[in-house]
């Protein structure tokens, strides 16, 4: 129903009224609401009487209108009555308890002082600390054991999970390290010429690249693919009780779908990174022929200085990147609450976890192997 | 259109494509819903039921025929149009659909802030009213993943009602609830039925709520592609001579296990 609402305040000896006329919906009470509202507020105490007597049709914007007038006036103090609404809009308005309707009639919440809040977000930071902690031992643990009866391991899964991470990641992991190769070529090789040192940014490329931009990287793009991945599909499996329906089918869900993402991710990562260093070392060479060294010049120079522990070192940190990237991954999945946000939330919080993470851990080895005489 | 009837379906067939053909999962059905009645689709599973809800609502669109919402074909009607009809009525789906990163006064709130110029406490008035009426007032402001099965239900209902449409469609109301919860539900159909005058179709295979609430039924059948039965609920149990509908109200199973 659709019309026109109108509105009129007048002032009389025995008190005020609004007269309300037309139809009193969605589409004709914009007008009019916040009329009638400051009217009512300016009657102030005076008694106040709503006649509906021309009051055409009244649907449930109808009804919150009139509510709205009745309230407002009991604010100011005034008695406020409805007369001549037609008796089915009546019997709308009667189921109404207009005392009900905010939020006074809500059970009032405890406030905490600054101090219980303090200790609240102690204990709750202290449990999700003990929680990872725990998470990461008993993953630890099933991987650990699953590696010692390796007819355990679904296989399977380990294949389609390092194929889904592994295959279909190599473009972009092939993209990025070539780039690499490429700006860090141009970036040294400039400054560098003026010495008449070019020949020395194989060094650095070699270096650089298989001893810590490759695992970084690759490392750093798997965070955001396969780790975010990772949280989003067990996130969903979480919010969908299929983690409960693993649990009470006796299924750990560590083992079933946790170690099978890690051995994955560990065992595709150290080869993505292998490639990656490769091709960021063809990304160099190519810029280095623009500059007069030949290939094989270059690719000697960078046997000549990159040792097998460089190279050995950047696989191990890739694997323990990859380690992380895979735990955290799941645990954020696993830790989902909720609906389709919290698991938007679990993806992002993946990404940044395993990033962070991963540039700690990384620092860490830049102390170990300097240590070590790495 | 009969100044009655506020839905009309005509010579409807809807399917799905699949492998370069059609798929028929209705043929050539037709029927009318009346202004103000509780209007109930049943059916096996499988019968189409929730299908054909969708294609009333405009969420899909048939292989053939025409769906009349309050005078306007809503298989024609596209852009304003179609969003002009679609305002007429609110659909309550079947887990809710309520967003999850908005309270419920929010999700309330929504159509109301999006569809109407009334001001915010004009907004906030409103909703309220709605979740006043399906009895949610205490839970205005928890998020839909606080609310049990039957208080998310009773949401999506005082979403769908934001608006004031003039029909609601419901599908599977009753789905996953217990008895009690189940009961209030269909007696919250009937009193918003009866008072607001709102008319309702209701897709559900649940007898108990079928009689609480049916003025109308339409029984669907896989196996005709079409309407088996038309009548009261009450009718269809005591007076059909059709075997799948005897079946259906009396729940025989309909062949021995081996």
């Amino acid at each position: 129903m659709s019309g026109i609402a109108a509105m009129e305040f007048r002032r009389g000896p025995g008190g005020s009224v609004v007269a309300l006329r037309g139809a009193l919906d969605s589409q004709t009470l914009p007008p009019i609401w916040s009329g009638a509202r400051a009217a009512v507020r300016k009657n102030g105490a005076l008694s106040l009487r709503v006649d509906a007597a021309g009051v055409t049709y009244c649907d449930g914007s109808g009804i919150a209108f009139l509510l709205d007038l009745l309230r407002e006036g009991t604010r100011q103090g005034a008695r406020v009555t409805i007369t001549n609404l037609a008796p089915r809009f009546a019997e709308l308005l009667g189921q109404f308890d207009q005392a009900r309707l905010g939020d006074e009639a809500l059970p009032p919440a405890l406030p905490l002082s600054r101090i219980e809040r303090l200790g609240r977000a102690s204990l709750q930071f202290a449990g999700n600390l003990r929680r990872q902690i725990d998470y990461a031992l008993r993953v630890t643990g099933c991987l650990w054991y699953e590696l010692r009866h390796p007819s355990l391991v679904r296989w399977k899964e380990v294949l389609s999970v390092a194929e889904q991470m592994g295959v279909k990641g190599l473009p972009v992991v092939t993209l990025i390290a070539f780039l690499m190769g490429v700006v860090l070529a141009y970036q040294s090789a400039v400054p560098m010429r003026q010495f008449g040192a070019e020949l020395f940014v194989a060094n650095l490329i070699g270096l650089s690249m298989l001893r810590e931009l490759a695992p970084l990287m690759t490392s750093i793009v798997l965070a955001g693919r396969t780790g975010a991945a990772f949280a989003a599909e067990i996130g969903t499996m979480k919010v969908n009780e299929e983690i409960d329906a693993l649990t009470t089918m006796a299924l750990d869900p560590l083992r079933f779908l946790v170690v099978p993402r890690l051995l994955a991710t560990m065992f595709v990562t150290p080869l993505l990174t292998i490639f990656a260093g490769i091709v960021g070392l063809i990304g160099g060479g190519l810029v280095m022929l623009s500059f007069d060294i030949p290939l094989v010049t270059y690719f000697k120079q960078i046997t000549g200085v990159v040792s097998i522990g460089d190279f050995t070192g950047g696989l191990f940190k890739s694997a323990v990147f990859a380690y992380l990237v895979a735990m955290i991954g799941c645990l954020r999945g696993l830790e989902t609450e909720g609906g389709p946000r919290a698991v938007g939330q679990a993806a992002t919080r993946a990404v940044v976890s395993a990033i962070v993470m991963i540039v700690v851990f990384d620092g860490l080895f830049a102390v170990l192997f300097n240590l070590l005489g790495f | 259109m009969s100044a009655q009837s506020i839905i009309e379906v005509e010579d409807l067939t809807i399917g799905y494509a699949s492998d370069g053909h059609d798929t028929v999962v209705l043929e050539d059905v037709s029927f009318r819903v009346l202004r103000g009645e509780v209007f109930v689709i049943l059916g096996g599973s499988g019968s189409g039921k929730s299908t054909l809800l969708k294609h009333m609502i405009g969420l899909q669109q048939p292989l053939r025929g025409r769906i009349a919402i309050d005078g306007d074909d809503i298989v024609t009607a596209d852009g304003p149009a179609r969003r002009s009809i679609m305002r007429k009525f609110g659909v309550m789906y079947q887990m809710g659909a309520l967003f999850g990163s908005m309270s419920t006064l929010e999700n309330v709130r929504l159509p109301l802030e999006e569809f109407t110029e009334f001001d915010d406490d004009a907004i906030d008035l409103v909703a309220r009213t709605k979740l006043y009426l399906v009895g949610l007032m205490s839970a205005v402001h928890r998020s839909p993943a606080e609310l049990s099965g039957g208080m998310q239900k009773r949401a999506a209902i005082a979403r769908a009602m934001a608006l004031d449409p003039a029909i609601m469609f419901l599908d599977e109301p009753s789905a996953g609830l217990d008895p009690i919860t189940s009961a209030d539900l269909d007696r919250l159909i009937l009193r918003l039925a009866r008072t607001l005058g709102i008319t309702f179709v209701v897709v559900t295979h649940e007898l108990p709520s079928i009689f609480a609430i049916a003025d109308r039924v339409i029984m669907l059948d896989a196996r005709t592609r079409g309407i088996i039965a038309t009548g009261t609920p009450e009718q269809l149990r005591d007076h059909s001579d059709n075997p799948w509908v005897h079946r259906f109200f009396n729940r025989e199973p309909e062949e021995a296990m081996p």
